[in-house]
């Protein structure tokens, strides 16, 4: 009873590391949503994840330790951000762009292209991380400390004044609330403005429709390759952030040869079946997934065995999802009905 | 009356195959126009290459009297062309508004919901729609799913419209609905082309009516000077007289009895309604109908395939005389029970054969299982395929390399009869046998099959060609919608009367 | 510019184009490898070649990998053979593995071997078969995709490993489960090469022969038996299937038993005859591999063997350079990646003609 009460008490802590989390996976999930609506199974969101996380440590990683140091200037926060973030979009849009030109154009076969993108892109992640921790001189030696620490900044002010407010309930609101790095809150509006795009706009319905039913949006003029590549590639970018959320906000601007980011990779392939392929179950599913990840650390008395078997129940939660949905046959949470399908018109 | 649209020399070829062969054609603006045609004659052909699905190897094509290409839909969408397939090219999952507005470009970025309800709406009360802008395409029924592809093909502006066979999915009541709608659309100007086999609805609904027989223009009448009698005349043309050989076979005996047979499709349509009939040792049975009338359910209700509705009852009676119920069996059953069924399907690739694979593997489908032991015999199925091949002169490179798909038709329909009939059936079923054959090929198939019934077979055949179905079989089953029109003796029976029964007219149900 | 499909391309036409397009794979990976370590390229090459192939010891470890990884494609064939995506052969190697490893601590010595080494393979193989059945039931039953099943049923393996090498990890603490039964009174036992005689290359030289035996056989079951060519049905025209009287949901659970059954097999081997512990490194990302192996082997056995060869080399090539120049040997998974896309891409110019409308001649 007693442990209960504990981990009642603690949850707010425990649903605030979930949020840290989950937002590693619904960035990665949020961009497999917009490829899947083009009907492109893509199975490369681990390695795109590494593309992305390599691409912003690097490029933050020289401009701080090696431009800045022999120029003798401070890093611009500002443009360490924008730096991360570009670098990070463009080399995962990339990774995507190869899986795209091979699937849609040379139309191999998505789940072998996607697996091999997976192979790639934690190749290159690991090889230069690897190498940048070398240069660095260790493991856990690389530092992009103002790069890492604007990532990771947040309104003090704000929170400690709320912390303040429920000081008395043994929790703080502000740190509840408000105490991520801006891409935590970027990630939800990047999901309500998805949900928005998909269903209220008519590029979004275009998107869809390709997915759905390539042969229709096909006969209704839309053009299906350029949607496929465009989907793919942003889609493959987004995820990429979510790479680059990881390294920056997550483990603090450094570089781990764990194989952890492949992990959450496919943890948010997992993600986009939880959600039904609805951005906005994403926010709600990606917060779970991180609870549940992190529950076993709050749950007293769990030996370390248990809780590996623990951290079996996001895929578990999953699987159940992915068997409701084929049971039930509702159509709303089906996969787009032309997923992972190859798509060429009648030659004349 | 101004012209809409004129076709001049239209012809299009399908390899060896003629099409279209030099057709021309006029619409005027307000009129309402039936194609009128056998399978196979070309009217969809024809359709297609308006819509810019296909394109003519020869001819020329004006709209509005200005002469034009159609290279794709959007060409002719932006002629204002719409054709309604009889596959609707819909998306499941979005609304009807979302389906009509798909793919089109508005002012702003964002779906104006509202002004797209009102368009609908408009469109809807102008012509006398009843739709349901916010309803998902999979809660539709087919006539619903049908008003959408039209409203969506009105919402595009589009002044010629082309119906491809638009009644056959539809209840009369809704056909009526229909009717109403079209003549509003004429009243407005529009110009529709409505294919259609259905002579009363032809008489009923258009103005003119075009008829088209193996790929020729044959005639032009105005409806009001048209009857059944003449349309079905121009439709079916004078019998030819083809000599196949039909000798009589002493010692028949019922085989196959199938009693108030009904099977539904997966959204509940009453695809087969009560159809009874039996099909006897030593006779072709003939089954003639338009396509989609039922007849591939009835093969595969008789070959386990189908899930059959309460009621139906298929018995086969043994050569010992031994009477077997077959309702509720698999093929695997089927198989146990040493029932001799053999099914040469209409879909060689997608159900009688496995394209990728080469003849001898294609003939062991019927027969692998045999023996106890777990390893392929490949030594009978071998010698089987060269007998196959030498039997029936099958071209082929090879029995055992070559995928099947890389033969051409003829060879392949061979291979598939050739291996039907080496089970040594008592029932052999066909399905448009000879479709796409040339006429040696087709000659050999008839052959065949009367070389089976002239042992005690009970085949059952069924096909599209009157001509073919009066001279190879003994009796004919004409299926109309669903439902038998009538059970008749091929050797006694007109190919008019076979037509009028084929609409529904003239045969006692 | 016109494509269209192939109707017929010669065999020897087909491997030209992947031949080109292996050699393509290899000119770009030597510019990537240029680039990194300016050195001169056919040097590269060499230097590869002596990691793979310098002392009877690498190519004993390179003949090692290579098999493993050939035996997890070898257990994914029957079910891509049957059009079914088994992506979940990293989870059942695993259960294979852990089946294995926990006869091999808690048994040993108190069977005797024979007996202790029917225990590992037929424990193996009934949980494997079962991990692989799973979802080859929902996915007759209920037409559960496949694809992302299987893909979740890896990560329950990996954590059931973790969950394993906690329970059994020794030193405690060390947070491994080290080389079982290195030495004692246990000493090799369930290692596969002590089963007649002791030492390392009898360990491999039993990987050999078993993947050569699972290679034969799973070719032979595919292309000779009744249930293979029931199989290539299935995969073909699940229609055609039914019509032929062949109960296809069957078809799906038992091949996806087998496959299943055929991976975990590959975890057996890994452990008792390679690695000799248990550790999520125990699969290590070889059953993705293995999916891309059996693929562009078009499910024949022997052909997986050359893939897995090719594949393996540059890994070890890889890996040797790496070491040369002291850089991290990810290097390799950096070249497998170039080479599989160049392969993957090679297969469109086998099926289809590109024309180019200039240079089209009526």
């Amino acid at each position: 009873m007693n442990g209960f009460l504990n981990f009642l008490i603690s949850f707010p802590t425990l649903l605030h590391s979930g949020i840290i989390f989950g937002t590693v996976i619904m960035y990665g999930a949020l961009g497999e949503i917009i490829t899947e609506k083009s009907g492109n199974l893509n199975l490369g969101v681990p390695g795109i994840m590494y593309l992305g996380g390599i691409a912003g440590l690097a490029s933050t990683f020289f401009y701080e330790n090696i431009y800045c140091v022999n120029n003798g200037v401070q890093p611009s926060a500002f443009l360490c951000i924008v730096m991360a973030l570009v670098a990070a979009f463009l080399a995962s849009a990339l990774g995507a762009l190869i899986y795209s030109f091979l699937t849609i154009t040379l139309r191999t076969n998505q789940n072998v292209t996607g697996l091999t993108l997976t192979i790639f892109g934690s190749g290159i992640g690991n090889f230069f991380g690897g190498s940048l921790n070398k240069l660095a001189g260790g493991v856990g030696q690389i530092n992009t400390l103002v790069t890492s620490a604007s990532f990771r900044a947040y309104p003090a002010k704000l929170v400690n004044a709320l912390d303040k407010v429920t000081e008395k309930l043994h929790f703080g609101l502000g740190t509840l609330l408000f105490s991520y790095g801006f891409l935590t809150f970027v990630a939800i509006a990047l999901a309500i403005f998805l949900w928005y795009f998909f269903t209220k706009t008519r590029t979004g319905l275009s998107l869809r429709a390709v997915g759905e039913n390539t042969g229709t949006a096909d006969a209704a003029g839309i053009n299906v390759t350029a949607f496929k590549y465009l989907a793919t590639c942003i889609g493959g970018g987004i995820s990429g952030i979510g790479g680059l959320y990881y390294v920056m906000n997550y483990i603090g601007g450094t570089w781990e040869n764990q194989g952890t980011i492949e992990a959450l990779g496919w943890l948010a392939v997992a993600l986009v079946i939880f959600a039904t392929w609805k951005p906005l179950r994403s926010i709600w599913g990606s917060y779970l997934f991180g609870v549940l990840y992190w529950a076993y650390f709050y749950i007293p008395g769990l030996t370390r065995s248990s809780q590996e078997i623990f951290k079996m129940i996001p895929y578990i939660v999953t699987i159940f999802v992915l068997l409701m949905v084929s049971m039930r046959r509702k159509k709303e949470d089906q996969p787009p009905a032309s997923l992972g399908l190859p798509y060429f018109r009648e030659e004349r | 009356m101004e012209k809409a649209l004129e076709l001049k020399n239209i012809t299009k070829h399908f390899g060896s195959l003629i099409a279209n062969d030099h057709i021309g054609l006029t619409l005027y603006k307000g009129e309402i126009l039936s194609l009128l045609g056998e399978n196979g004659s070309g009217k969809t052909t024809l359709m297609n290459m308006i819509s810019g699905i296909y394109y003519p190897d020869e001819g020329q094509i004006f709209v509005d009297g200005k002469e034009v290409e159609i290279k794709s839909p959007k060409d002719a969408f932006d002629l204002h062309i719409g054709m309604i397939h009889q596959h609707f090219k819909l998306v499941d999952v979005f609304t009807a508004a979302e389906n009509i507005v798909l793919g089109l470009e508005g002012e702003k970025g964002k779906l104006d919901k509202k002004a797209v309800h009102a368009a609908v709406k408009e469109i809807a009360d102008r012509y006398g729609f009843e739709i349901d802008p916010n309803k998902k395409i999979y809660d539709m029924s087919v006539s619903e799913k049908q008003t959408v592809e039209i409203v969506k093909v009105l919402y595009r502006g589009a002044n010629i419209l082309i119906l491809d066979e638009p009644t056959a999915v539809l209840t009369p009541q809704e056909t009526n609905k229909l009717f109403a709608v079209m003549r509003n659309m004429k009243q407005d100007g529009k110009a529709i082309i409505i294919i259609t086999h259905k002579l009363h609805e032809v008489l009923d609904v258009s103005d003119r009516v075009v008829v088209l027989r193996k790929g020729k223009y044959i005639g032009d009448v105005e409806t009001k000077n048209a009857s059944q009698q003449s349309l079905t005349d121009m439709m079916v043309g004078r019998a030819v007289s083809l000599n196949i050989d039909r000798p009589h076979y002493e010692n028949q005996r019922d085989t196959l009895l199938v009693e108030h047979l009904t099977v539904r499709d997966k959204e509940g349509v009453k695809k087969l309604d009560d159809v009874t009939f039996t099909a006897r040792g030593g006779e072709i049975l003939g089954i003639a109908g338009i396509a989609g009338s039922g007849q591939r359910e009835l093969l595969e209700s008789i070959a386990g395939l189908q899930h059959l509705e309460e009621g139906s009852k298929i018995t086969y009676i043994n050569p010992e005389g031994k009477h077997i119920d077959v309702n509720g069996m698999d093929p695997l059953d089927i198989i146990n029970n040493n029932i001799l069924l053999s099914f040469v399907p209409e879909d060689r690739f997608g159900m009688g054969l496995v394209g990728g694979m080469d003849i001898t593997k294609n003939v062991m489908l019927r027969t692998y299982r045999r023996g106890a032991s777990p390893v392929l015999d490949r030594k009978y199925p071998l010698d089987l395929s060269n007998k196959i091949v030498n039997d029936l002169e099958v071209m082929t490179p090879d029995v055992n390399k070559t995928p099947i798909r890389k033969l051409s038709g003829g060879n392949v329909q061979k291979v598939l009869v050739g291996r039907e009939i080496e089970c040594h059936p008592t029932v052999l079923m066909t399905a448009y046998a000879v479709r796409g054959l040339d006429i040696n090929t087709s000659y050999t198939i008839y052959n065949l099959l009367t070389e089976q019934k002239m042992q005690g077979v009970a085949v059952i055949y069924v096909g599209e060609d009157l001509d073919v179905l009066l001279e190879l079989c003994d009796r004919l089953l004409v299926l109309c919608g669903g439902k038998v029109s009538g059970i008749v003796d091929a050797r006694k029976i007109t190919k008019e009367e076979v037509g009028l029964m084929m609409t529904k007219v003239g045969g006692g149900a | 510019m016109h494509i269209s499909k192939r109707t017929n391309i010669s065999t020897g036409k087909a491997w030209l184009i992947r031949a080109i397009a292996i050699l393509g794979a290899l000119i770009v990976c030597a510019f990537v490898i240029f680039a990194i370590v300016k050195m001169n390229p056919i040097k590269v090459y060499i230097s590869m070649f002596n990691g793979a192939f310098g002392t009877n010891k690498r190519i004993w470890v390179t003949v090692r990998d290579l098999m493993i990884l050939t035996c997890i494609a070898i257990g994914l064939a029957p079910a891509f053979k049957m059009r079914f995506w088994n992506i979940g052969a990293e989870g059942q190697m695993l259960m294979g593995g852990i089946a294995t490893a926990f006869f091999m601590i808690n048994f040993a010595g108190k069977m005797p071997l024979p007996i202790l080494f029917i225990c590992m393979i037929v424990t193996s193989i009934v949980v494997g078969a079962i991990w692989g059945l799973i979802p080859g039931f929902f996915k007759a039953q209920w037409n559960t995709n496949e694809t992302l099943f299987t893909l979740m049923m890896n990560y329950i393996a990996i954590q059931f490993t973790s969950y394993a090498v906690s329970k059994w990890e020794n030193p405690p603490g060390s947070n491994s489960v080290g080389i079982i039964n290195r030495s004692g009174a246990t000493k090799n036992a369930g290692w596969i090469g002590n089963m007649f005689s002791k030492g390392y290359n009898v360990d491999y030289a039993w990987l050999v022969l078993i993947t050569l035996v699972l290679a034969v056989a799973v070719y032979y079951y595919l292309t000779y038996t009744k249930q293979g060519y029931e199989i290539a049905v299935v995969g073909d025209s699940e229609n055609t299937a039914r019509y032929a009287g062949i109960r296809v949901k069957n078809v799906y659970m038992r091949t996806m038993a087998i496959s299943g059954a055929l991976c975990a097999l590959a975890g057996f081997l890994a452990v008792t005859a390679v690695s000799h512990t248990i550790s999520t490194d125990t699969a290590g990302g070889r059953g993705f591999t293995a999916i891309i192996v059996a693929w562009l082997a078009k499910m024949n056995p022997f052909v997986m063997i050359l893939i897995s060869a090719l594949i393996t080399f540059l890994n070890k090539g890889a890996i040797q350079i790496a070491s040369d120049f002291g850089l991290n040997e990810y290097v390799s998974q950096i070249i497998t990646g170039i080479i599989l896309f160049f392969i993957l891409g090679s297969e469109f110019f086998i099926n289809y003609e590109v024309h180019f409308a200039k240079s089209h001649k009526e």
